[in-house]
């Protein structure tokens, strides 16, 4: 399949790739399915009733990388898709998502995600939001609703690369024994950028694990609000962090929540907002760099 | 050479101003050891801090091998060769030992040249190589990497902020070890060990320059009173 430039280049920045991939993949774009690859492991079915896709991935899949992105390129367009992933029992699989919007007018994204993790399987979930183009109103809105069972692990890796005017991710996600939910949030705002973030996350087996790592650079005069709440209904453990750094004038608003309905449960909060510390710049300053590369520094590896 | 042309600095506190340096006209030589020592609050700091362009003066001028750089920039500084290493080491997130030393030579090093620097300050590198410099590093831990990074910057002129702070007696002692002949080292110290093995010495106080010359005989004076007193007694010297 031949892409155009705006799709090369957006989907190297959501999904690391330069074409689409082999193995299973569905790529969407301006809201129609483009291509649907299925694999012995995964199996991936276009939804009859709704836009979206059902993906199935069997136990047999070991290691195996699944990619799903999503391209919005014409002006006027909030594409919504409801996917739906059904991760059989001790599945290992690594799901690429992610969304680029270009635009020189308005247009959007929601992406509604609902997985259903099999005993003991293991996923790795990895989805980036890049939008670009002149457009004042470039809107993405990912819902992620997480179903884990016995033992399962998930590991979420969530980054808002940059140029999103608004967007409002909502994740929820419900753990029964020993299941494991590690979730790295990035957030990057500029210009008159809004972003959300609400996490809700019930640890309702016992031993269950989350820890949610949240940060953020916001920019200008760019606003975020984080909120997260996590709920400990058993002997479990949860951890919520969430740091920011704020250039210019913009704002963070952070409400961390852990509620502990279990005398067992063992939850945790911290956050930390603020500037980069000047001593820092002056550091890298001495070593040569300039103010502008210095900061650039600092941010890259605060955010890695 | 690097020299100080009526270097003053002075900050408004409570509605009045207040002098933390008075008039510091001075030279440093190159390929030499120059300690400056002084009782707290005499305006050590301030003036290597003056120096590496982290404070501007209030009045006065810095030449740097004939160039005027008391406007110039800390990195344009950096650049020119002029090279700080903090009292207390500056800490970051998410940057490693090795990306710090890559900034430091402006260079992307192998991993045994970037080992190289660490162990000449008797760390152990390929436990720290790719570390972050962060605090979960000891006081002295960081201490030995901020003096690696000196040396990975390979500066004409290297300025030591209490050097001796918070590090073992060991570090200490190899401290002395990574001087090099060929460069200038300004070093604020109260230690004697330092001071011994500077080739001259400049004393400050309560923001003057008191005393500015060869080692042996401001040390000597610095004993006479010392031994009079039983103290520091550097007032004395004035």
């Amino acid at each position: 399949m031949k892409l155009d430039n705006i799709s090369k280049q957006l989907l190297e920045k959501i999904a690391g790739l330069h074409e689409i991939p082999a193995g299973a993949v569905s790529f969407r774009k301006d809201g129609k399915s483009q291509i649907v690859r299925s694999t012995a492991n995964i199996e991936i079915f276009p939804k009859k009733d709704k836009p979206g896709i059902d993906i199935i991935i069997h136990s047999s899949c070991k290691n195996e990388a699944c990619h799903i992105p999503v391209i919005v390129d014409e002006n006027g367009l909030f594409d919504l898709v409801y996917n739906d992933f059904y991760i059989e029992e001790g599945a290992q699989v690594t799901i690429v998502a992610g969304c680029g919007v270009h635009s020189t007018d308005e247009s959007g994204h929601d992406g509604i995600h609902t997985f259903h993790i099999g005993k003991n399987a293991v996923v790795s979930y990895i989805e980036n939001h890049l939008a670009t183009g002149s457009g004042k109103n470039k809107v993405m809105n990912p819902t992620t609703i997480i179903k884990m069972d016995e033992g399962s692990q998930m590991t979420m890796t969530t980054t808002q690369i940059g140029g999103v005017d608004y967007s409002n991710r909502i994740t929820k996600a419900t753990l029964k024994k020993d299941a494991v939910l590690n979730i790295n949030e990035k957030i990057m705002t500029a210009g008159f950028n809004v972003a959300k973030t609400d996490f809700k996350v019930v640890l309702q087996g016992e031993n269950s694990k989350c820890d949610i790592v949240s940060r953020s650079v916001a920019r200008d005069e760019s606003e975020q609000y984080f909120k997260s709440n996590i709920v400990g209904k058993n002997s479990c453990f949860g951890h919520v962090e969430c740091d920011g750094i704020l250039l210019n004038d913009a704002r963070i608003d952070s409400i961390p929540r852990v509620s502990a309905l279990n005398n067992q449960a063992s939850l945790s909060h911290e956050a930390a907002i603020g500037k980069i510390a000047k001593e820092q710049i002056v550091k890298l300053m001495t070593l040569g760099l300039s103010k502008e590369e210095a900061e650039r520094k600092i941010i890259e590896g605060f955010l890695k | 050479m690097l020299e100080l042309k009526n270097i003053s600095y002075s900050v408004f506190e409570r509605n009045s101003e207040k002098t933390i340096l008075n008039d510091i006209s001075c030279t440093f030589d190159d390929k030499s050891i120059t300690a400056i020592t002084g009782h707290n609050g005499s305006g050590k700091s301030t003036l290597t801090k003056i120096i590496m362009g982290i404070i501007k003066p209030t009045k006065g001028k810095i030449y740097f091998n004939g160039i005027d750089i008391t406007d110039m920039p800390i990195n344009e500084r950096a650049k020119l060769g002029i090279n700080y290493a903090f009292q207390q080491p500056i800490t970051f997130r998410g940057i490693t030992i090795k990306e710090l030393i890559d900034i430091a030579s402006n260079t992307e090093n192998s991993v045994s040249n970037a080992c190289n620097y660490l162990s000449k300050v008797g760390i152990c590198a390929k436990d720290y190589i790719y570390r972050d410099f962060d605090k979960t590093l000891s006081g002295g831990e960081q201490k030995r990497i901020e003096l690696a990074l000196t040396l990975a910057k390979k500066g004409e002129c290297i300025i030591f902020d209490e050097p001796e702070a918070g590090i073992d007696l060991w570090s200490f002692d190899k401290l002395s070890d990574i001087f090099d002949s060929n460069k200038m080292y300004i070093i604020v110290s109260h230690q004697e060990r330092l001071l011994k093995r500077a080739d001259k010495i400049m004393v400050l106080e309560k923001g003057n320059l008191v005393s500015y010359d060869e080692a042996e005989k401001v040390l000597a004076e610095l004993n006479k009173i010392k031994c009079r007193k039983n103290i520091g007694g550097i007032d004395e010297i004035r």
